[in-house]
């Protein structure tokens, strides 16, 4: 489904991704873990598309095509769909006129017919429940006013609508306390699917307990630095990540 | 203060000559008023309350005044909310033939005039016609005051709670138009209040409105004001308003037409208690101009005022927002909110913005701030990330951006049709149900 072959990139002329290479199939969970710095969200960035990122090598085939060359909004409607760290407010626009206009843009692209409010209405009662929201979030502007934890499982809501293939979680846990952590894991679990794979960008191992990765990456200074199972995060969980600085780059590493 | 002469005879001088006379004392006022223009004239941009927005050309123009209601309308549609509560005003005139006034009860909504001869309404009429408009010191309403022929007097008595909304449609047809409103609320009473500014076609005229409004003890009153000219049309106004104590006065005024547009907002407070909200939206697009001036002033404890102003600028359009607050002496307590908003869509577009705040007591929370800014490209890039293209996202982002002067507005139509004009200025072809 995605190949990352030799990726560098940056922010503002500073090289922070330097060469990776990462392979995922359909029906794979991947955690992506490093500590601060060494390029997690960055590499998420630019699956997603950001502007500010550049990429200054290497290549990314989605689904056997140039990822590179689509736009952000193209990937989106392609199955590509990032989670955001920090969600943006969308003051004055509904939660569910968000949700039926992104839904309806993909539905467009992919020549299926669109829904109207009511029968889109339907849809997102069903779909919210994966993330045990309430009705009353639908009629609020998107993300104003939302608690940190109330904003990732929006991020989550998004993922059930919109289906996507690929789905890149950006330290989803982050400022989640441990119920809020359950309900957007096992939101995430429920989405997950033999056709589709998921990619988890997380600093700590706590997410890793309820969405159990087959695969886990972790980056060092722009490299993977290690690649194993599940039981490498708990390994790092106990060891930090000096211990991954200071021992001889995995199987990931580009060759130089 | 420097103004531009009024000379040799212009149109306004041969038409005020040709109107009926009427009541001695309104002719009085009327005469003062003429007298008042021929020496003010039209402002001019050497004057500070006039410096970005330019009446040369309109003074130019001559515009004929209207001074007979007998313009060829058929029928005017109000909202459906307002079946039953619809003046029409046409070219200033009050049109009973076009205004359906079955759900009123026991409110009084006539002709200005009639209710100036009319000896249960003649005392109101006279103790509040040209107080909080002044025309004094100010041309346009002078002008406005000399051409006092009709318009509309509006009178909710005490403890009167009408449920469904009024509409006044002003439709302005040609030359120059003077509309006038005078609002009386008593004591107690509570209503909504619409007034609907538009034309019938697309061309050049003048319109030139008064509205006073009174807001007694204990009264409220909701006040929606939807100016959507010709976008070739000459709109200025004025909007007075006086509130009594513990009284509430609400009202939003959208700008969406004309070529050059001016409204002059003005809400006293002179009671203790009187709460209001001065808000407005302004969509500005190429070749258009809307300035807003308001002024709020605090002069007596408790009153609160809170002010939101948006604007919406696009192609070389050019905005103007103006807004004082007064918190007078021994004014303790006031509760001032004022903010200004403009979002440019191009980078030809242009705003002059000046929020100022005069406060001469010591006990009070006041705040206010003004911001000009473009689309945030986070913002776009997490439309984006979900599949909504950047053209899309702009104008998504654009309507949120109005939505916060919209989404307040209580009448689902007025809501329903600023979307749909929001939407349809931003060359979209999303629809977004209200949900």
């Amino acid at each position: 489904m995605l190949e990352i072959k030799n990726l560098r990139a940056g922010i503002e002329g500073r090289e922070i991704l330097k060469g990776i290479n990462l392979t995922i199939n359909k029906g794979e969970i991947h955690a992506i873990m490093g500590p601060n710095g060494s390029g997690k969200s960055t590499l998420a960035k630019v699956l997603a598309g950001h502007p500010q990122y550049e990429v200054t090598g290497g290549e990314i085939i989605y689904e056997g095509r140039n990822l590179l060359e689509m736009a952000p909004d193209e990937r989106a409607r392609e199955g590509v769909f990032m989670a955001f760290q920090y969600p943006i407010e969308v003051p004055g626009v509904s939660n569910a006129q968000f949700l039926r206009l992104a839904y309806n843009e993909k539905r467009k692209h992919l020549g299926e017919e669109e829904l109207d409010p009511l029968e889109f209405k339907d849809l997102l009662k069903e779909r919210a429940k994966v993330v045990e929201m309430d009705a009353s979030f639908m009629t609020r502007s998107v993300n104003e006013g939302f608690s940190g934890g109330e904003k990732k499982r929006n991020e989550i809501l998004q993922m059930a609508v919109l289906e996507p293939k690929l789905a890149v979680l950006d330290e989803t846990d982050s400022g989640l306390d441990i119920d809020a952590l359950r309900v957007v894991a096992n939101g995430v679990n429920q989405l997950f699917t033999p056709e589709n794979a998921i990619i988890v960008v997380t600093h700590y191992q706590r997410l890793l307990n309820y969405i159990v990765p087959h695969f886990v990456h972790v980056l060092a200074d722009g490299l993977i630095a290690r690649e194993g199972g599940k039981e490498l995060a708990l390994e790092l969980e106990a060891k930090g990540y000096d211990w991954i600085r200071t021992v001889d780059k995995g199987a990931g590493a580009p060759a130089n | 203060m420097v103004t531009e002469l009024v000379k040799s005879e212009n149109s306004y001088q041969a038409a005020f000559r040709s109107v009926r006379p009427t009541l001695a004392w309104l002719e009085l006022v009327r005469n003062s008023a003429m007298d008042r223009f021929e020496q003010l004239g039209f402002p001019s941009v050497k004057e500070e309350d006039w410096k970005y927005t330019n009446l040369a050309t309109l003074a130019k123009e001559e515009f004929v005044p209207v001074t007979s209601g007998s313009t060829d309308v058929r029928e005017v549609e109000g909202y459906p909310e307002t079946a039953e509560t619809h003046l029409v005003v046409v070219d200033g005139f009050l049109r009973e033939d076009l205004s359906t006034k079955t759900g009123l009860g026991d409110v009084v909504a006539i002709d200005l005039f009639s209710a100036a001869e009319d000896a249960r309404y003649n005392k109101i009429v006279r103790k509040y016609l040209a107080r909080n408009a002044g025309y004094h010191n100010n041309g346009l309403t002078a002008l406005n005051t000399a051409f006092l022929q009709s318009g509309v007097f509006l009178w909710i008595p005490k403890n009167v709670k009408l449920e469904r909304p009024m509409q006044i449609t002003f439709v302005a047809d040609a030359g120059a138009n003077f509309p006038r409103l005078l609002v009386v609320a008593e004591e107690n009473s509570s209503a909504t209040l619409i007034e609907s500014f538009v034309s019938s076609h697309s061309g050049k005229y003048f319109t030139n409105a008064v509205a006073e409004i009174v807001v007694k003890d204990g009264a409220q009153l909701e006040h929606y004001r939807v100016q959507r000219e010709s976008n070739n049309s000459y709109h200025v106004s004025t909007t007075s308003a006086e509130l009594g104590r513990s009284s509430r006065y609400d009202t939003t005024s959208i700008n969406l037409g004309a070529q050059l547009s001016r409204h002059d907002v003005s809400v006293v407070m002179d009671h203790e208690g009187a709460e209001t909200a001065v808000d407005g939206l302004y969509m500005v697009g190429s070749d258009q101009h809307s300035d807003t001036h308001s002024v709020i002033d605090h002069k007596q404890p408790h009153c609160t005022s809170h002010q939101l102003y948006k604007g919406i600028l696009d192609g070389n359009g050019r905005a103007v927002f103006n807004g004082k607050v007064f918190v007078r002496e021994g004014a303790q307590k006031t509760d001032a909110q004022q903010t200004n908003k403009n979002l440019l869509l191009s980078d030809k577009a242009r705003v002059d913005t000046k929020p100022q705040l005069e406060i001469y007591a010591d006990d009070v929370k006041c705040a206010h701030g003004a911001a000009v800014g473009q689309i945030d490209p986070e913002e776009l890039f997490y439309l984006e990330a979900r599949g909504i293209g950047p053209e899309l996202g702009r104008s998504l982002l654009t309507y949120g951006f109005a939505e916060e002067v919209i989404g307040k507005i209580k009448i689902d139509s007025i809501r329903t049709q600023l979307d749909e004009f929001v939407l349809r200025q931003l060359h979209t072809g999303i629809v977004l149900a209200a949900d």
